[in-house]
């Protein structure tokens, strides 16, 4: 009985071989190695003795509020009042209705839900007075906001956010216009007193552990304000100026990220509130693209059509051709 | 099982051989013994001739991104062992950490050159599609182990990147288990989860090129036609068809 014939496929040409019948040449491939890694040593070395490398220093909630401690108060009542940035985030950090970014009925964060618990105005505003145990006056504000009905507590805070919105700085002091907000303006004046003396910087690190290495709080509320973005700008690393693949000072940072990044640039995604859900999503396809492209009909052929294979092996061609 | 009697002993020491043989055969080591000396025969792991149409620049950048992750690796070593701020204290600090920034960006730049050069010669044809995929998997798996370095530089670069990027990865639900703004789990995931990842993805991609060889050229177009049929087998295991 004979062996079952393997059936031959139709060669393919973006897909398949001939087997290489051809001329082999000498090649040393750990030379090759020892000498690439030599040159890269030396381009390196070159790269940093001329430019160095980036370090501007990390900003603190010591240095924001002392730089500008209006943002500062400002931020803070927000977190205070619920209506900052990461206090209606949604998902992972809280459970605001609706905040959750989605493409029709696909809401990834929404399913996951909340992983990093923040409730901003306990763990920024009321938690780090609450550690000021030898301050009555604080702890008595704390103690009247926390005792009063939300509507009183809104009213207070409402009071505030507006009488801030015209306040001063004076020597590196915060001075907000007399209002009705009741134990408010002893809070946020405590919490900026706090803040510009490098307290709050430990008290929202440490939360009650001797080692933490987890900066979720304090980047968030120093995110928050207007005084990082500001510093962003002048370095060119807004959204729409290619964001965060650039880096502070004129160096390269993440140049590989640049498709990631134009997709922000362009709509609808520029002014799409889905944005971010967006572009990943975007990105995830074109990655597997990339990865399954040898099985992608027309992509796989593009190398052929475009023939720059020609200029690669363009020695093979010439020495066929004269052949 | 073969029972020693003595009487019949070198019949029986003979049996016990064979039988020795061929539990050795079966052995999980013996097999992989075999499995990688059938793979990777020692002329074709470190060759010392190769086709006559490698003669191209662009072969040089697979190896120049091969040592300039070594140089990556090297240098973040280096950093590792004194620690996260002893580069912000130190002016030997700060150059190993320029030397650390630079190999980081030649490996990019070698890696991306040799990922479109790639991509011209169709290097996946010929049963090379596994090596195409690993070598898209290490570009992407770098991708991250470079943003967790940018991320854990604790500096302001560091702080504005972070509060940037982890809106798009907060969206996608991974922030749930990927906080971007925790510097300790970004640096873990940076100096031992990801460089893992990218040292067994690489390292498997180089083997993969090492057993498959490089591609040949394209036919040359007047014999470059659909309708030929190759003298091809079925394709080696672990190679989809």
């Amino acid at each position: 009985m004979s062996p079952p014939r393997r059936r031959a496929r139709r060669f393919n040409p973006d897909r398949d071989v001939r087997e290489w019948k051809g001329a082999y040449v000498p090649y040393d491939i750990l030379k090759e190695a020892f000498v690439a890694f030599l040159a890269v040593a030396v381009l390196i070395v070159l790269l940093a003795v001329v430019f160095s490398s980036p370090d501007d220093a990390a900003v603190t909630l010591k240095r924001w509020s002392l730089a500008n401690p209006v943002d500062f108060a400002q931020t803070a009542i927000t977190e205070l009042d619920g209506t900052s940035a990461t206090a209606s985030y949604g998902p992972p950090y809280n459970s605001t209705p609706d905040a959750a970014q989605h493409i029709g009925f696909f809401e990834p964060a929404q399913w996951f839900g909340v992983h990093q618990p923040i409730d901003t105005a306990h763990d920024f505003v009321i938690y780090p007075l609450s550690t000021l145990v030898n301050q009555p006056t604080v702890q008595a504000a704390l103690k009247l906001y926390e005792n009063a009905p939300s509507a009183q507590q809104n009213a207070w805070t409402t009071a505030y956010e507006k009488a801030v919105g015209n306040a001063t700085e004076v020597g590196g002091r915060l001075h907000v216009p007399a209002g009705r907000y009741g134990p408010v303006g002893v809070m946020i004046g405590t919490l900026t007193d706090m803040s510009q003396s490098g307290g709050l910087d430990g008290t929202l690190l440490s939360e009650g552990q001797f080692y933490n290495t987890n900066y979720t709080k304090p980047l968030l509320f120093i995110a928050d304000g207007t005084y990082l973005a500001d510093l962003a700008q002048a370095q060119n690393l807004q959204g729409p100026q290619w964001g965060m693949m650039n880096e502070a000072g004129n160096y390269p940072g993440q140049a590989w990220l640049w498709l990631y990044t134009m997709w922000y640039q362009v709509p609808p995604m520029k002014t799409s509130t889905n944005a971010d859900l967006e572009v990943w999503s975007i990105m995830m396809v074109l990655s597997l693209g990339l990865i399954f492209l040898p099985f992608i009909p027309i992509l796989r052929s593009i190398p052929r059509w475009t023939r720059v294979y020609r200029l690669i092996w363009r020695r093979h061609y010439r020495e066929l051709a004269g052949a | 099982m073969s029972i020693d009697t003595g009487d019949r002993a070198g019949t029986t020491t003979g049996t016990s051989a064979a039988h020795a043989g061929r539990a050795e055969s079966r052995q999980w080591t013996a097999r992989m013994r075999r499995a990688a000396e059938s793979a990777f025969p020692p002329d074709q792991l470190l060759p010392d001739r190769q086709p006559a149409y490698m003669a191209s620049w662009i072969y040089v950048f697979g190896v120049l991104t091969v040592v300039s992750l070594a140089w990556v690796i090297i240098t973040g070593c280096i950093l590792a062992i004194m620690g996260p701020s002893w580069w912000h204290v130190s002016s030997t600090g700060h150059f190993v950490n320029s030397l650390h920034l630079w190999s980081v960006e030649a490996f990019f730049f070698f890696m991306v050159i040799h990922l479109w050069g790639k991509f011209f010669m169709a290097a996946w044809r010929g049963n090379r599609r596994l090596t195409w995929a690993t070598g898209v998997i290490s570009f992407l798996v770098s991708v991250a182990a470079a943003f967790t370095g940018y991320v854990s530089q604790t500096n302001f670069d560091s702080q504005w990147i972070s509060t940037q990027a982890k809106d798009g990865i907060n969206s996608t639900g991974a922030g749930a288990v990927f906080n971007v703004l925790n510097f300790g789990q970004m640096l873990m995931w940076h100096i031992v989860l990801l460089p893992i990842g990218v040292a067994i993805i690489a390292g498997l991609h180089v083997l993969l090129v090492r057993r498959r060889g490089i591609v040949p050229p394209f036919a040359d177009t007047a014999h470059d036609t659909d309708g030929e049929v190759a003298p091809t087998v079925a394709p080696p295991a672990g190679e989809p068809a």
